[in-house]
């Protein structure tokens, strides 16, 4: 089971609370885990990279490990920890904005 | 006896004010989507528990909320808003051009009929419809593609098409408004559209007749003459009575002709309402006092209301959509501040008073009158 943990106004947004949890396919990277996750939940379609360039949203960061993996390429696989999930991929919203 | 329920989008939520006729006490319900700029709410004439919602965020960008039970519980439905074709350039501040971008839906127009149709007015400016519910929105894109959208330009606030009014009298013809491209208006169900800016004069453009260029910020009609047009632009009130063919102004002797809403009472419809704003420089009350101007010749002779507004010390905003009037007997008219203060008038604007004080900066307000 591959964890996430998005940032509360997703959570708010998908109805749920805690961490997510998803099974996927193959090898786990950034959009496989995506598509997962936009499958399972498709109100999230949009909100995490745009619908038409599949591009990461700007105020957006992608980390896990105490890496930040926001600029590795949408099919590089994620760390082995992640893939088995040992650790969670971490969503997370810049800090900005009032 | 009939319900009231008015639809606030803030900065930071929705809010649900309902009261009975009277409209003295008020029931507020929220904040719903709580942290999300909620641009505008507004119901379907045809089912009025049927209720669209605006979302937007920077981070997580745009969602679209539909409620079938007046705002108790709601769902996401589509928000993929995706320009028809190549999307092409407008101008950028600079002159220089630039790609259109979607960022945000600012105002959603129910049909008149139909509970699952509905128009959508974006950033960067684009019409599109939902036929099913809000599940899948598509452009009408005669409107950017009628020729002039190369040469449109965004206003301070963005290049958004912020007003789109039904003709109940016909439905093939919609009128919609753009910053800073001007007023449009299609007469074949938004297959083709034509500028309808003849009249307006606007110093900040190089050339202030131009057919297209001009930072309309709100126009309003009453549906019984729908021929009939009020406009708030950047600076001066106009009116048509040509459905836009030509604009006359109507600023009489309002102190401060720049401001944002402009809404006409729902049964006199030569009574309008504007707020004017200081300046284009200066987005706030003129004099420091909150007055909403009322005039009952359909402009030109206007009067201060004033009972029950700040007159001292006030800084507010009054934002294009933040203005509403309900059906009652006697017209109710509702208006939110930048500060957060929605007020409420129940007898046609001669006096009024605060619903709600402290909600975040108010985007909109829309009234509904229930049975």
């Amino acid at each position: 089971m591959i964890r996430v943990v998005l940032p509360q106004h997703l959570r708010t947004l998908a109805h749920v609370s805690g961490e997510v949890t998803l099974e996927v396919e193959g090898v786990v990277t950034q959009r496989s885990l995506l598509n997962a996750l936009e499958a399972r939940y498709p109100m999230l379609q949009g909100t995490i990279r745009d619908h038409v360039t599949q591009q990461r949203r700007p105020f957006l960061r992608f980390f896990a490990c105490e890496e930040d993996l926001s600029h590795e390429l949408p099919d590089t696989p994620l760390p082995s920890s992640v893939a088995s999930g040992t650790e969670p991929l971490l969503i997370v919203g810049a800090i900005a904005g009032g | 006896m009939s319900t009231v329920r008015v639809l606030v989008g803030t900065r930071k939520g929705a809010f649900i004010l309902t009261s009975d006729g009277k409209r003295e006490k008020w029931d507020v319900s929220g904040p719903h989507f709580t942290g999300w700029e909620m641009y505008h709410l507004k119901a379907s004439p045809a089912d009025p528990n049927r209720i669209y919602a605006s979302q937007s965020s920077g981070w997580f960008g745009q969602m679209i909320q539909r409620s079938n039970d007046g705002g108790k519980t709601w769902e996401a439905v589509g928000n993929k808003f995706v320009y028809d074709g190549v999307p092409g350039t407008h101008q950028w501040y600079d002159g220089t051009p630039h790609p259109w971008e979607f960022k945000r839906v600012w105002h959603l127009e129910p049909s008149l009929t139909d509970p699952d149709t509905v128009y959508a007015g974006i950033e960067d400016a684009a019409i599109f419809r939902t036929t099913d519910g809000g599940q899948t929105w598509h452009e009408l894109p005669g409107l950017r593609k009628h020729g002039s959208g190369p040469h449109w330009q965004p206003g301070a606030g963005g290049m958004c098409l912020h007003t789109i009014i039904l003709d109940p009298s016909n439905p093939d013809r919609i009128f919609i408004a753009i910053s800073a491209a001007g007023a449009f208006r299609t007469d074949d169900g938004g297959v083709t559209w034509k500028p309808i800016n003849k009249g307006l004069h606007s110093q900040y453009i190089p050339e202030p007749t131009a057919e297209v260029g001009h930072c309309v910020h709100h126009i309003a009609m009453n549906p019984s003459r729908p021929g009939v047009l009020f406009m708030q632009k950047h600076w001066d009130v106009m009116r048509s009575n040509d459905a836009g063919e030509s604009w006359q102004e109507v600023s009489g002797n309002l102190p401060t002709d720049f401001g944002f809403v402009i809404d006409v009472h729902a049964h006199e419809p030569e009574t309008i309402y504007v707020v004017p704003i200081k300046s284009d420089s200066e987005h706030f009350v003129h004099d420091a006092k909150l007055r909403v101007f009322r005039s009952r010749t359909g402009g030109n002779e206007w009067e201060p209301l004033t009972k029950g507004l700040p007159q001292s010390n006030c800084y507010v905003n009054v934002l294009r959509d933040a203005m509403a009037v309900d059906l009652m007997e006697s017209c109710g008219v509702y208006f939110g501040t930048t500060g957060g203060q929605v007020y409420a008038s129940s007898d046609a604007g001669d006096s009024w008073s605060a619903i709600v004080r402290d909600l975040p900066a108010v985007l909109s307000v829309e009234a509904q009158t229930l049975p």
